[in-house]
């Protein structure tokens, strides 16, 4: 698959080295030119300096020919505004997104988006860590 | 009516301003300067400091009572999920946009937003008006039916001049409304009208068919 990511921080960059191990071919999107410090050296993929939500900048990066699109920065309305510019400007049918605030979370899930909620999924991750019998 | 505003910038203070003579206004601004700022002006109940993305601070704002929210923050995708929460929690009858990136005017009205407001779009289209140019110019949009009446001027080398409006192939769902010839005169189009060069045309389309009809009222003859 070709996968637009849009965010190179941390979780960006980690995505980017999964999805290329796995034989993907990724483009990543940043505002931040230094935020391509994150990926590692072994990145074969493109580096976009650009707004995600902006659709030139998404048509630059090859949304139109992108299998799956994935919103990985640190906003959630700018994740939720990237996601639907990316299923409903440029039909890409997997479009992954990190929404953080739960509710908000519910509410793009309900209206179609495939959502992931990083803090529902830390909270039950940090519980079962301190349940966990030695 | 009871309005909500998201943002009190400029828009957003001097929107709130013209509204509050005649209906209940709040703000809500997450700078605390500001939020005293239009405190001072307006009142100190016409203004909520906080996120007003923030599904508590909605509760806290009273949107569940809410006849229209207009979003007019600096930021698209803030002023999206305003709306998309305002309708998906609260059932918020209208909400209205303040649309900063032009290219997405189309997506929010398709994503269920009442009215889009763009100043770009509206300055491009005053100074389109001003130019030769062969474009549609919107004029006005339907609300909620995707429909958009706009404006074309008939360029003199359009494969249409000359031809009558029934030898006119409209895209599905275009209309022709009026014809506005050289010298001022308005006319209504039958099938049997005759357009010239340098007219001016005007047609309502949905957004769909916007394209094809640009392409039918200004395609040069081969």
């Amino acid at each position: 698959m070709f996968v637009l990511i849009m965010g190179c921080g941390r979780l960006g960059a980690e995505l980017a080295a999964l999805l290329e191990g796995d034989g993907h071919e990724v483009t990543i999107l940043d505002v931040d030119k230094y935020a391509f410090d994150h990926l590692g050296p072994d990145f074969k993929g493109h580096k976009i300096l650009g707004d995600g939500t902006d659709q030139d900048t998404l048509r630059r990066a090859g949304a139109e020919r992108a299998d799956a699109f994935i919103a990985a920065t640190r906003g959630d309305n700018r994740n939720a505004l990237a996601s639907q510019v990316a299923r409903h400007v440029f039909n890409i049918k997997r479009v992954g997104s990190v929404i953080f605030d739960p509710i908000r979370e519910e509410v793009y899930h309900g209206l179609g988006l495939r959502t992931i909620n990083p803090t529902k999924i830390e909270a039950r991750l940090l519980r079962e860590s301190i349940e966990r019998e030695d | 009516m009871f309005i909500i505003v998201a943002g009190a910038g400029k828009v957003g203070y001097h929107l709130a301003r013209a509204l509050i003579a005649d209906h209940e206004i709040l703000v809500i601004e997450l700078d605390p300067a500001r939020c005293d700022f239009v405190g001072e002006e307006l009142g100190a109940e016409v203004v909520m400091q906080g996120d007003a993305c923030d599904v508590a601070t909605m509760e806290r704002a009273g949107m569940e009572r809410a006849d229209l929210v207009a979003a007019v923050t600096g930021d698209d995708d803030d002023n999206l999920t305003v709306c998309q929460m305002a309708k998906a929690k609260f059932s918020v009858p209208r909400t209205v946009a303040r649309i900063n990136n032009p290219q997405n005017e189309t997506l929010f009205r398709n994503l269920g937003i009442d009215s889009t407001v763009s100043a770009t779009n509206l300055i491009l289209g005053h100074i389109e008006q001003e130019l030769p140019w062969r474009g549609l110019i919107p004029l006005m949009t339907f609300r909620g039916r995707g429909l958009e009446i706009v404006e074309v001027r008939v360029p003199a080398e359009a494969m249409i001049v000359g031809r009558a409006v029934r030898n006119i192939l409209l895209p599905q769902g275009a209309l022709l409304c009026l014809v506005i010839d050289g010298e001022g005169t308005p006319r209504l189009p039958t099938p049997e009208t005759t357009v010239h060069a340098d007219d001016i045309v005007v047609a309502v389309t949905n957004i769909e068919g916007e394209e094809g009809l640009r392409e039918a009222l200004t395609s040069p003859r081969p």
